[in-house]
């Protein structure tokens, strides 16, 4: 007999503080996050200690809301699921000695979550998985093409040699004197925008799904500067236009491409960029009239949230991926390693 | 009474069971580890060792600093949660009256410290009752041993970082003050529960470190906003 279980899990891995409880993996009962956004707006980016300091004030507050949302107690969790990494290191050690101590006290499994894997896995509230998958990360710190097999397995067929995508944004913000976060400022101009600047792509070599964002941040940036040298002015928004044009024409390309070339039923974007407007139009004009089914999460589920940690964690839990006591933070974890981990 | 007592605020790891007012058990470690990997490993055993589980605890005390800004963070998030979870009152207790203990039938004033790097420390001064007599502080260690050289009567110092700071606090207080051995100088888990064992407990989810000292960001953020 098949019983239904329910996950708690736990994401403190950057400048969010969330809770969320997953039934069977793929249905959401209750979802809590406490952004800090207004307290790191005044530094122009997120300051660590200060992530840290806002977590250990939120996180039982949380776990309280997130209990009674979903009318249910800490009894009722099959097992307790955190977020392990990557991440701020001071960030995660929160949520994971959290985990530790809910899974201790009540006598549960505690399985840590890798936050990639919570990213792509927030799609899977709203769809089955189809198998073979291919997966566009695009966050702040992570730009990455995700093939997967099977649940569980994560292999990165692509990713950035310098920036990330999300990176790039912040820095072409803070140079247009946008406020913090930059990103759907960006967003928000280019749609009123043209592109009336032919930035460049970088493509890098024939086959490769890499990407890099670092020269065209540098044209971005030499572009605004020379025309401020001149006296003249750029439009704001045609500048955003065309900065956003070349980065989802490489990300949405470079997607299609390695889609064909793997036969994948499923493209899903994930990370808190999958929100930006330039790019799901991007991507739905490209597989459009395509025998590959694309899923781009709700916007909600897409910035960082505990639901996708829960969703993830439900798959390795009946995997049987168990975690010790000694569980700890690892702000470098890499999906593949990940991935290998052994069962416990 | 049950109480587990954890102190993870500095390079000491301490972990305490205690049974109305007894000590069944007490883990000390001062290797320099992960205490994020070690705690619940060793409250697992020493729980296991003293028979007891998570359900028989009546209260978690804590050392809620100052020390390591991580180090503090590991050990409260730690007791909060688990606090939390148990729904039993959680006590932080400042990690500065916990080394006090180790001076408890001294006949003067404790002066307990924790190096704060480039001169600084984190201390405050107590008396034999471990009332404090002078408030916790965060300053360089000669300001503070320049107030305490006048003091009516010696003062003892513990820290477990004393041997960086003996020279000078010889030469500023005399023969006024006292240094123990170096063994005495660790703080004891079993000392934390018996600090925290009385005192209430407020508000679990107010409960936050002792950090004496603001984030170097926030502290430029505000002096620039008193010079606009
Ligand atoms: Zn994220």
């Amino acid at each position: 007999m098949i019983t239904d279980n329910y996950i708690l899990a736990i994401e403190t891995s950057c400048d969010e503080t969330a809770a969320a409880i997953v039934k069977n993996g793929r249905e959401l009962v209750a979802n809590v996050v406490a952004s800090q956004i207004e307290s790191h707006k005044r530094f122009g980016g997120v300051v660590p200690e200060i992530a840290s300091r806002h977590h250990i004030e939120q996180i039982t507050i949380i776990l309280e809301e997130t209990l009674s949302q979903a009318g249910m107690q800490l009894d009722d969790m099959d097992a307790i699921a955190v977020t392990e990494g990557p991440g701020l290191v001071g960030a995660l050690l929160v949520g994971v000695n959290t985990a530790k101590s809910l899974a201790f006290a009540k006598d549960k499994p505690l399985v840590g979550v890798h936050h990639i894997a919570g990213h792509i896995y927030a799609n899977r509230l709203e769809k089955e998985f189809e198998f073979p998958l291919l997966s566009l990360v695009v966050s702040g710190g992570h730009t990455e093409l995700i093939l997967m097999k099977n649940h569980g397995s994560f292999e990165v067929i692509g990713e950035t040699r310098d920036d990330a995508a999300g990176e790039a944004y912040d820095k072409v913000a803070r140079t247009l004197k946008l406020p913090y976060p930059g990103g759907p400022h960006i967003d928000r101009l280019a749609q009123e925008g043209e592109e009336t600047i032919d930035f460049p792509r970088a493509w890098l070599e024939e086959g490769s799904y890499d990407f890099s964002f670092s020269g065209l941040k540098s044209a971005v940036i030499n572009k605004l500067h020379n025309a401020k040298q001149k006296g003249e002015t750029l439009e704001e928004k045609n500048v955003a236009a065309s900065f956003q044009a070349s980065v989802v024409d490489v990300l949405s390309t470079k997607t299609y491409q390695a889609a064909r070339k793997h036969n994948v039923k499923q493209v899903i974007v994930a990370g808190g960029v999958a929100a930006n407007q330039g790019l799901r139009a991007a991507l739905k004009r490209k597989f459009e009239g395509e025998d590959i089914e694309l899923l781009i999460p709700p916007l909600k589920l897409c910035t960082d949230n505990a639901a996708m940690i829960a969703a993830a964690g439900a798959v390795a839990y009946q995997q049987g991926h168990r975690a010790g006591w000694d569980l700890n933070a690892d702000p470098s974890l890499s999906l593949e390693r990940y991935a290998k981990r052994s069962l416990k | 009474m049950n109480v587990l007592a954890m102190d993870t605020s500095n390079e000491i790891l301490g972990v305490a069971v205690v049974k109305d007012g007894e000590t069944a058990g007490e883990l000390i470690t001062n290797i320099k580890k992960n205490h994020s990997v070690r705690l619940m490993p060793a409250i697992d055993q020493l729980m296991k060792e003293t028979a007891m589980t998570p359900s028989d605890l009546d209260r978690i005390v804590v050392a809620k600093g100052p020390g390591s800004y991580t180090g503090v963070r590991i050990g409260l998030t730690t007791a909060k949660s688990m606090g939390w979870a148990l729904n039993i009152p959680v006590v932080g207790v400042s990690s500065l009256e916990v080394l006090a203990y180790q001076g408890m039938f001294f006949d003067g004033y404790i002066c307990p410290f924790f190096d704060a790097r480039r001169g600084l420390v984190y201390t405050g001064l107590y008396n034999q009752e471990m009332q404090l007599v002078k408030a916790e502080t965060n300053l360089l260690m000669i300001d503070w041993l320049e107030e305490l050289k006048a003091s009516d009567k010696p003062v003892l110092f513990l820290s477990p970082e004393i041997e960086s700071h003996q020279e000078a606090i010889e030469e500023i207080m005399n023969d006024k003050a006292v240094i123990p051995p170096k063994t005495l100088h660790v703080p004891r888990p079993s000392a934390l529960a018996l600090a925290g064992k009385d005192k209430e407990a407020g508000p679990l989810h107010a409960l936050v470190p002792n950090y004496l000292r603001m984030v170097e960001a926030e502290a430029k953020w505000l002096e620039q906003q008193g010079k606009k």
